[in-house]
């Protein structure tokens, strides 16, 4: 994925396996942007806690249903999509991990590093009403004109 | 790689090296059933030594958040020692340090325990 403005998308079944999975793929087609070690381990570990929220909380670990990655190189970013099938969610709803009563919480820290790894961070209603996460990060060396692949 | 725990003791301190990842699944089962073994075994001193322990997802966080409150539920005190550099970033911006006394060595770990 050399050129810009390509896209990339997988349907992963709602197991374990397939967070493991999504970082592996995500970090490949980041390394081969340009991106440096630190910021390959940032995108993993964000797209490792998009899908876990996709697993655990939008299709509450249910196997029928699945969860779509899709990634996008753009000429100065690179965009992530992870979209589940449950409910959906507003990022306003999510609490805040760092406020004193939430510290010794036991979960409730994936949206919170998602936005700390990345540029930008956004959730949309997928098409099956489900939560569409929108990572985003820029890429380190920008691609200049407008290539199509 | 999967989570590997080896226990030892120094004095009243359990000391666990652990190597590999912490994260969603059996890194964070495995460090759940260590702690909870030790507590069960009546030890009230536990230093998890995290030196090679390379990552950590939110769900090792919150497992070693679990860890924390089962220790302290007890009475006993958990610590933890030789975070790497992306387990230490960790621990800070979700301001964690704020609850896990973090030591740099294994003696000044030990000595901090008797200080108490």
């Amino acid at each position: 994925m050399a050129a810009t403005n390509q896209r990339l998308e997988v349907t992963l079944d709602t197991q374990l396996e397939s967070v493991d999975l999504a970082e592996n793929i995500v970090t490949r087609v980041a390394q081969e942007a340009g991106f440096g070690e630190d910021d390959l381990h940032k995108l993993g570990m964000a797209v490792r806690e998009g899908v876990i929220n996709a697993y655990n909380y939008g299709n509450c670990q249910d196997k029928r249903k699945k969860i779509h990655l899709a990634v996008e190189l753009e000429p100065e970013t690179m965009v992530v999509h992870i979209v589940d099938e449950g409910c959906g969610f507003e990022l306003s709803e999510v609490e805040d991990p760092l406020t004193e009563e939430n510290l010794l919480r036991t979960s409730g820290r994936g949206i919170f590093l998602m936005r700390a790894f990345m540029d930008d961070l956004a959730v949309r209603r997928g098409p099956t009403g489900g939560a569409d996460l929108v990572m985003i990060k820029k890429l380190p060396h920008p691609v200049s004109g407008n290539g199509h692949s | 790689m999967t989570l590997r725990g080896t226990c030892r003791q120094i004095d009243d301190v359990a000391i666990v090296d652990f190597s590999g990842k912490i994260t969603l699944g059996e890194g964070s089962a495995t460090l759940r059933q260590t702690v909870r073994e030790l507590v069960g075994a009546g030890q009230r001193k536990i230093l998890l030594n995290l030196g090679d322990v390379d990552y950590i997802d939110s769900s090792g966080i919150g497992e070693l958040v679990g860890a924390y409150t089962t220790v302290r539920s007890a009475s006993g005190e958990l610590k933890l020692m030789q975070l790497t550099k992306r387990v230490k970033d960790l621990i800070q911006i979700t301001r964690l340090f704020t609850v896990f006394d973090v030591q740099s060595d294994e003696a000044a770990a030990i000595v901090s325990f008797r200080a108490k």
